[in-house]
């Protein structure tokens, strides 16, 4: 069994109103150190079979394509974190 | 004419949909449950409102997936008349029969208020009984509501009349203030390049009675039993 994590933000020309407000209140608790918060999704996934890394990276950004992000406002990345094979 | 209104797992405005064509207007329709695939009984589709699988992933984005969509698609192609409303809208977006996409209300709120929306363009199915410039009072009850489209395709839209509706104030003014949700050019409605594919995000079915409040929802299923009427629908079938 195979993790995969897909990491799914706003494109940069998207406002992200909910960002702005987590930021804003990050600066009222007195983090003043804050500029921008940015919100996304992180989706993992458990594969089977999934030996080939290189496959099953194309395999999930497929995946992201047609469903997980949505290419008009969402940009992805698929993230296979070291040792996470069992 | 015979209405078809899709029903999704979470849909909400099914009924209401459905009270308004057959009691108010007279006019036949049956539901559609999402996993039918044969849609040739139906002369017209509808996509309600709600909260198809629960919103789950984004908006819309896994009814666009649903057995029905197929015959969706394939009957919007033939130049069948479709109307997604609010939910209807977001699926039809996901499912790219319309362009662009939804984001969460900029005020982050869900807005559930009688919203006025300005008739863009009287020369669509959906509005050829409305007057140009006709101001509508027509419901919004939606999270993510929020229209987003890059700039090349707000200015094409624009260059094609494609945007039907836009909020406006009580006398047509289209203002920021009047925009609910911060939707891009205060776009509250839009149709498809050939017309028949009409997504919009006001309820028009929640205004379509005095005791509602408002009647103007009437005039979108009059101009569209009309259009179907007359001309069969846009493109000949």
């Amino acid at each position: 069994m195979r993790r995969v994590t897909v990491l799914i933000r706003l494109k940069e020309t998207v406002d992200d109103a909910q960002g702005r407000v987590v930021c804003q209140a990050l600066k009222d608790l007195g983090f003043s150190a804050v500029a921008q918060v940015r919100i996304g999704k992180v989706i993992d996934l458990w594969l089977e079979d999934a030996d080939d890394l290189e496959q099953t990276k194309k395999m999930v950004a497929q995946m992201c394509q047609v469903l997980l992000a949505n290419p008009v406002i969402e940009e992805f990345e698929v993230w296979q974190e070291e040792g996470s094979q069992r | 004419m015979r209405f078809g209104i899709i029903v999704f797992p979470g849909s909400n405005c099914d009924r209401d949909c459905w009270y308004v064509v057959t009691q108010g207007l007279g006019q036949d329709a049956r539901f559609v449950w999402h996993q039918e695939t044969d849609i040739s009984d139906i002369d017209a589709v509808m996509l309600p409102g709600g909260f198809s699988y629960g919103d789950y992933l984004r908006v819309g984005a896994i009814a666009r997936f649903s057995p029905v969509m197929n015959a969706v698609r394939r009957f919007a192609e033939d130049g069948g008349l479709v109307i997604g409303i609010c939910n209807g809208f977001q699926i039809l977006v996901e499912a790219q029969m319309l362009p662009g996409a939804f984001l969460r209300n900029a005020g982050l709120r869900f807005r559930c208020r009688p919203t006025f929306i300005r008739v863009e363009n009287n020369a669509t199915p959906f509005t050829v009984l409305c007057r140009p410039g006709q101001v509508l009072q027509i419901p919004i009850a939606h999270a993510d509501g929020r229209y987003y489209a890059d700039e090349a395709t707000l200015n094409q839209l624009e260059k094609e009349g494609r945007i039907v509706f836009r909020y406006c104030d009580p006398s047509g003014q289209v203002t920021e203030s009047a925009n609910p949700n911060g939707s891009a050019r205060n776009i509250a409605g839009l149709i498809n390049e050939t017309g028949n594919v009409l997504g919009m995000m006001p309820h028009p079915e929640r205004a379509s009675s005095k005791l509602l409040g408002s009647e103007d929802g009437l005039w979108i299923w009059k101009s569209l039993i009309h259009s179907f009427q007359t001309c069969g629908s846009v493109v000949p079938r």
